[in-house]
């Protein structure tokens, strides 16, 4: 038993290329001619392509790549079109919003405009992108759970980028586009309003997001362990329960005294996957809007203890002189 | 009797690693075995240890419950009961159960004559956890630089910790690690939801099999990993975000002390900047 653990495969099984379920004649055929890859085939299939492209998926794509364009000029610029310098410094480098005297206002290009048209072009592929997932799963007469999933990023990013700006009344609120520029926006943001381990919504995120990742480990080793019973074939498994499916469910039983099904796992994984943007998000609007503290907010609701003050400090935002 | 309509038949003696068939036996639907035992012990003992720490406490408010490590002038010395002791014999206790829990999984795998994936997966978070109470105190000579138990507690400790090192998101095993956690989560997502996708199509389709599920992925994004391997990406993701998890704690302290922005400077002191300059 030990030489069957199904972490490789050892022997690649190649089917003859399949070129994918007929589609609907239209303007858009499938691209490109699919081909085997030795690496890919370790561990999964060994087939690359065909791709289908569509109307959807081309706008999608010129309008990230025109944000990505964007972005990149922009901290090329900010480095005097030094290419070394450009390399050397592109982990700092950003393309900041503008800032918050501007308001709701469009600033001039080089004052957050071109942070405001990036955003923009970000946010079209996004969407775009959407359309086109939506579209090729109907096409294929399959449900549109991918779609959605993705409306659920979207909907963290479209709170960060555009929904909490316009509430707060300034773009300035807006994090901006750059590696560590964005992780320190993310510090700055927690620190600023209380720290945000003590934003209830923050905690509900951490969950799913940890949730999902102990969620596909579970899912996945249990789906690998039971390979050998063709546990992988999940479809087949929901609707023609095997003794892949018996046993992966006793495993669990067995272990913690429950167990999903072979299809509510995958409900279980798709809730957790896409509650972790969405919970994240009403965690992000809160912030700043309906409070202005959340360690002060955890205090008043008994979650965080009460401190008696070390010191007598007045804040001077309150108007107090210190 | 908890048992599921085709469970009677996989309810046969053997597998065990310890203990022959003495403890080879359910209880409602969990199997026991010698490590079925072995975890009740620990699991008992911890709770109720937490449950007494708390009622010596200031507060039942279970956000401000608070079991405390040991003071750092403890070192690595034991310490008494009220003053991180009991967080001593709790974390023997967690690391007891946990490590029983996996062998009797192991037991468990080796009983439905299944592969040791989920045992082998649960290992790597008892390491993540083990490296925060036990193997980082241990390089940094004291028990006090263990994670308080305690929900609010524990939070401030990772929020706290994370600002010793100034900015704990420059750590270059922290960005591995939150990577990992968002990829795994999106691999997630759209696992569940092409499996679901097949299975619940549009009103009046029938449900899809294999091929329109690598139809639909070659279509999305020019390749579909496939039936089997999505769920080798999926462990392979979520246990390096375990695993690096773990990294990123380890060296902070023990081989790195100043803040990790400025772990960031080899980069930019590497010699080939000024080259022809």
């Amino acid at each position: 038993m030990p030489e069957y653990q199904n972490i490789f495969t050892r022997v690649q099984v190649r089917g003859p290329l399949h070129a994918g379920v007929p589609v609907a004649k239209g303007p858009w055929m499938r691209e490109g001619k699919p081909f085997f890859l030795h690496l890919a085939g370790e561990l999964g299939n060994a087939q690359i392509g065909p791709l289908y492209l569509g109307t959807l998926g081309v706008a999608s794509f010129i309008c990230g790549f025109i944000a990505i364009e964007i972005i990149g000029l922009n901290m090329w610029a900010s480095v005097n079109w030094s290419p070394i310098l450009f390399i050397r410094d592109l982990p700092w480098l950003a393309l900041e919003p503008p800032s918050p005297a501007y308001g709701l206002h469009i600033p001039p290009l080089n004052q957050g405009g071109w942070w405001l048209m990036a955003g923009f072009f970000l946010t079209s592929a996004m969407v775009l992108w959407f359309f086109r997932v939506y579209r090729r799963a109907r096409q294929l007469g399959l449900g549109t759970h991918t779609a959605w999933a993705w409306a659920a990023a979207i909907w963290l990013y479209f709170v960060l980028g555009f929904l909490r700006p316009l509430l707060m009344g300034s773009w300035g609120e807006a994090p901006p586009f750059g590696i560590f520029p964005h992780l320190d926006w993310t510090v700055s943001f927690s620190l600023r309003y209380g720290n945000l381990y003590y934003d209830p919504f923050h905690m509900l995120s951490i969950v799913f997001l940890y949730g999902s990742v102990l969620l596909f480990a579970m899912h996945a080793a249990t789906i690998l362990a039971v390979s050998r019973f063709g546990g992988d074939k999940e479809v087949e498994q929901s609707v023609d329960r095997g003794t892949a499916s018996e046993r992966a469910a006793l495993f669990w039983r067995w272990t913690m005294g429950f167990n999903a099904t072979m299809e509510s796992i995958h409900r279980w994984a798709w809730w957790f996957a896409v509650l972790t943007p969405l919970t994240g998000g009403i965690g992000i609007l809160l912030t700043g809007t309906v409070t202005d503290d959340w360690f002060l907010w955890a205090v008043k609701h008994g979650v965080a203890p009460h401190y008696a003050p070390i010191a007598n400090i007045v804040d001077p935002a309150a108007g107090g002189k210190p | 009797m908890a048992m599921l309509s085709f469970e009677k038949k996989y309810r046969v003696p053997g597998g065990t690693l310890v203990g022959g068939d003495l403890f080879d036996f359910w209880v409602g639907p969990f199997y026991v075995g010698f490590f079925g035992v072995t975890a009740a012990f620990f699991i008992i003992l911890g709770t109720a240890l937490i449950v007494y720490g708390a009622s010596q406490g200031t507060s039942w408010n279970i956000w401000q419950i608070n079991i405390a490590p040991p003071d750092i002038s403890y070192g690595l010395s034991l310490a008494p009961l009220m003053k991180g002791g009991l967080w001593q014999i709790i974390t023997i206790c967690a690391t007891g159960s946990f490590v029983s829990w996996a062998l009797r999984e192991v037991e468990i795998s080796r009983k439905l004559g299944i592969g040791l994936h989920v045992p082998f997966a649960y290992a790597v978070a008892i390491f993540a956890y083990v490296t925060l109470e036990i193997i980082r105190p241990v390089l940094m000579g004291a028990w006090g630089n263990g994670f308080p138990y305690g929900i609010m507690s524990h939070l401030d400790w990772v929020s706290n910790t994370g600002y010793n090192y100034l900015n704990f998101e420059y750590n270059p095993a922290h960005m591995i690690a939150v990577t990992l956690f968002f990829t795994t989560t999106f691999a997630l997502s759209l696992h569940g939801s092409l499996v679901l996708s097949a299975l619940n199509p549009a009103a009046g389709e029938e449900v899809k099999p294999a091929e329109y599920e690598d139809t639909f992925f070659r279509d999305f994004i020019g390749y579909s990993i496939g039936t089997l391997g999505i769920h080798r990406l999926g462990l392979f993701l979520s246990l390096g975000a375990g695993f690096f998890s773990a990294m990123c704690i380890l060296i902070s302290g023990p081989f790195w002390t100043a803040g990790w922005p400025q772990w960031w400077n080899w980069w930019l002191n590497m010699p080939i900047w000024s080259l022809g300059h």
